[in-house]
C-alpha cells in the first residue's frame, strides 16, 4: 500500500505518518504542496492520498481537480481545518472520497483511512 | 495602525469563547490532553516571563494578534504529547510543532468569530523572560489555561473591525 | 523566497525612515537566516495573509530602537515605557504596509503588530519558510528587517472573496 501524504506542515506530516505506521502502512511518500505532489504522483503511483487544503504554490483543492483531470482514480482523503459544510461539498465535488477536519483524534483519522480503503476495495 | 474603527473589544465573550473551545478541542483531539480554561481577564500592562510563544496575526473582519505562551517545560511536554515524540526545545521540528499548535487553535476559532478573517503564518519566539506587547489600541484578554503538564496562557488581542 | 519581494521591503524601509524620521537607511546584502544569525533585543512582528503570507520582523538592538523611537515621537523614551511597543509596532506596520503596496496584483492583508522585548530571544518562522535578513544601518545604529513570506497563488481558500461564499 503506497500512500502519498501532502501537507505543508512537517509537524502534521509526522503526526499523520505516525498514525499510518500504527495502521501498518510504512510506504509513505511526503509532499509539501500540490505542485510538489503532482510532480511525484507519476513515478510513485500511490494507492491512497491524504491532502491538506491550504498550502502554498498549489492548494489541495486545485491539486485534487488537476489529479482527477488526468483521469486518475486513486482514493483521496482531504485533511484540513476547513470545516464549513460548503467547503466539504466543494471538496467532494472536486473528487475527494473522504474528509477529515483538523484537529482530529488519531482514532478518527485511522477510521477514515480504513473506511476509505475498504470502500475503494469494494468498488 | 489599521484605521478601521474598533467597534467591539476583545472582552466581548463572542470573541473569547471560540478560543476557549478551540484550545480545549485541539489539545483533546490532537494530544489527548485535557485543558481547563480559567476565567479570562483583561491584561494589565505588559506580560512578562515568557519562554516559548506562538504568535499569529488576524486581519479582515477581526484584526489583531493571538499569542499562546508556555513556560519551557510545559511547552516541551505538550509538544511531546502532540507529536508523540520528545523534541528538544529550539530545534526546527519543535518550533514547527509550536507554530502548528497555535495555527490550529487560531484556525479552529476563526469560523466562529463572525465575518471573514484571515490568519497569518505563525511566528514562534524562543527565549527566557521576555515580554510580549500588543498595540494599546486593542484591549488584550488573557485566558489562563491549565493542563496536567502545567499551565500556559492565551493572550487575545483582537477586535471586530467596522467597515471590514 | 521569490527575490522580487525583497526590493519592495528595501524601498519601503528607506521610505519610512526618510519621511517619518528624516533618516537615511543603508542596506547591506540580504542573507538567509541561519541558527547562528544575530538576534537583537527588540522585535516588532507583523503577520501577512492573503496572496502572500508569512511574517515580517523588525529586529533592533535596544539602543537603535530607543534612538529611532525618540526621533519618531519627538521625545526620548526608554524601552520599558508603556508606549514604547506601540511606536515599534507602528514602524513595522508602516514598513510592511508600504512593501505590500508594491506587490503587483497581489491582495495581502497585514495584521496588528506584536512587539517582543527581552534579551536573547529568537523569532522563528514555521512550515519550512526560510527567513531573509536585510541588514540596515542608520545614524541611530544598525538593525535587521526579517522577511519570512511565501506566495499562496492558487490557494483560493485564503482569498476573502472565496471565503465569503463558503
Amino acid at each position: 500500500m503506497k500512500i502519498l501524504l501532502i501537507d505543508d506542515s512537517k509537524t502534521m506530516r509526522n503526526i499523520q505518518k505516525a498514525i499510518l505506521t500504527q495502521l501498518g502502512h510504512t510506504d509513505v511518500l511526503e509532499a509539501s504542496d500540490g505542485l510538489d505532489a503532482l510532480s511525484k504522483v507519476g513515478a510513485y503511483q500511490p494507492n491512497l492520498i491524504l491532502v491538506d487544503w491550504n498550502m502554498p504554490n498549489m492548494d489541495g483543492i486545485t491539486f485534487v481537480k488537476q489529479y482527477r483531470a488526468k483521469g486518475l482514480k486513486t482514493a483521496i482523503i482531504m485533511v484540513t481545518t476547513e470545516a464549513e459544510k460548503a467547503r466539504i461539498v466543494e471538496a467532494i465535488t472536486a473528487g475527494v472520497n473522504n474528509y477529515v477536519v483538523k484537529p482530529f483524534t488519531p482514532d478518527a483519522l485511522s477510521e477514515r483511512i480504513k473506511e476509505t480503503l475498504s470502500r475503494v476495495a469494494a468498488a | 495602525m489599521p484605521q478601521a474603527q474598533t467597534i467591539e473589544s476583545a472582552v466581548n465573550p463572542n470573541l473569547v469563547t471560540p478560543f476557549i473551545n478551540s484550545v480545549r478541542d485541539v489539545f483533546d483531539k490532537m494530544a489527548g490532553v485535557k485543558i481547563t480554561a480559567q476565567e479570562p481577564h483583561l491584561k494589565a500592562g505588559k506580560s512578562t516571563g515568557h519562554d516559548i510563544s506562538g504568535i499569529i496575526g488576524f486581519s479582515g473582519a477581526v484584526a489583531g494578534s493571538v499569542v499562546v505562551s508556555f513556560p519551557k517545560a510545559v511547552a516541551e511536554r505538550l509538544v511531546e504529547a502532540f507529536v508523540r515524540m520528545p523534541l528538544e526545545c529550539g530545534t526546527p521540528d519543535f518550533v514547527d510543532a509550536v507554530g502548528e499548535l497555535v495555527n490550529m487553535i487560531a484556525g479552529s476559532a476563526k469560523p466562529y468569530l463572525g465575518g471573514v478573517a484571515s490568519i497569518s503564518l505563525p511566528s514562534v519566539v524562543i527565549g527566557q523572560g521576555y515580554t510580549v506587547a500588543s498595540m494599546s489600541s486593542t484591549p488584550c484578554v488573557i485566558i489562563p489555561c491549565s493542563s496536567p503538564h502545567g499551565d500556559f496562557a492565551i493572550e487575545l488581542c483582537i477586535a471586530r473591525q467596522a467597515g471590514a | 523566497m521569490d527575490h522580487s519581494y525583497i526590493m519592495p521591503f528595501i524601498k519601503s524601509v528607506q521610505n519610512v525612515f526618510a519621511t517619518m524620521l528624516q533618516m537615511q537607511v543603508k542596506v547591506g546584502k540580504p542573507f538567509i537566516k541561519t541558527a547562528g544569525s544575530p538576534a537583537y533585543d527588540i522585535s516588532g512582528i507583523i503577520g501577512m495573509a492573503g496572496d502572500v503570507e508569512g511574517a515580517v520582523v523588525l529586529n533592533m538592538p535596544t539602543a537603535t530602537a530607543e534612538g529611532v523611537v525618540a526621533r519618531l515621537t519627538g521625545a526620548p523614551m526608554a524601552c520599558t515605557h508603556a508606549d514604547f511597543p506601540d511606536a515599534v509596532g507602528e514602524l513595522v506596520n508602516m514598513v510592511s504596509g508600504g512593501a505590500k503596496a508594491q506587490f503587483p496584483g497581489k491582495t495581502v492583508n497585514i495584521s496588528c503588530p506584536s512587539v517582543v522585548i527581552g534579551h536573547d530571544h529568537h523569532v522563528l518562522g514555521c512550515k519550512d519558510v526560510s527567513s531573509l535578513i536585510i541588514p540596515c544601518t542608520t545614524d541611530c545604529g544598525e538593525f535587521c528587517l526579517e522577511i519570512s513570506i511565501r506566495q499562496t497563488d492558487g490557494a483560493a481558500a485564503r482569498k476573502p472573496a472565496a471565503l465569503a461564499t463558503a
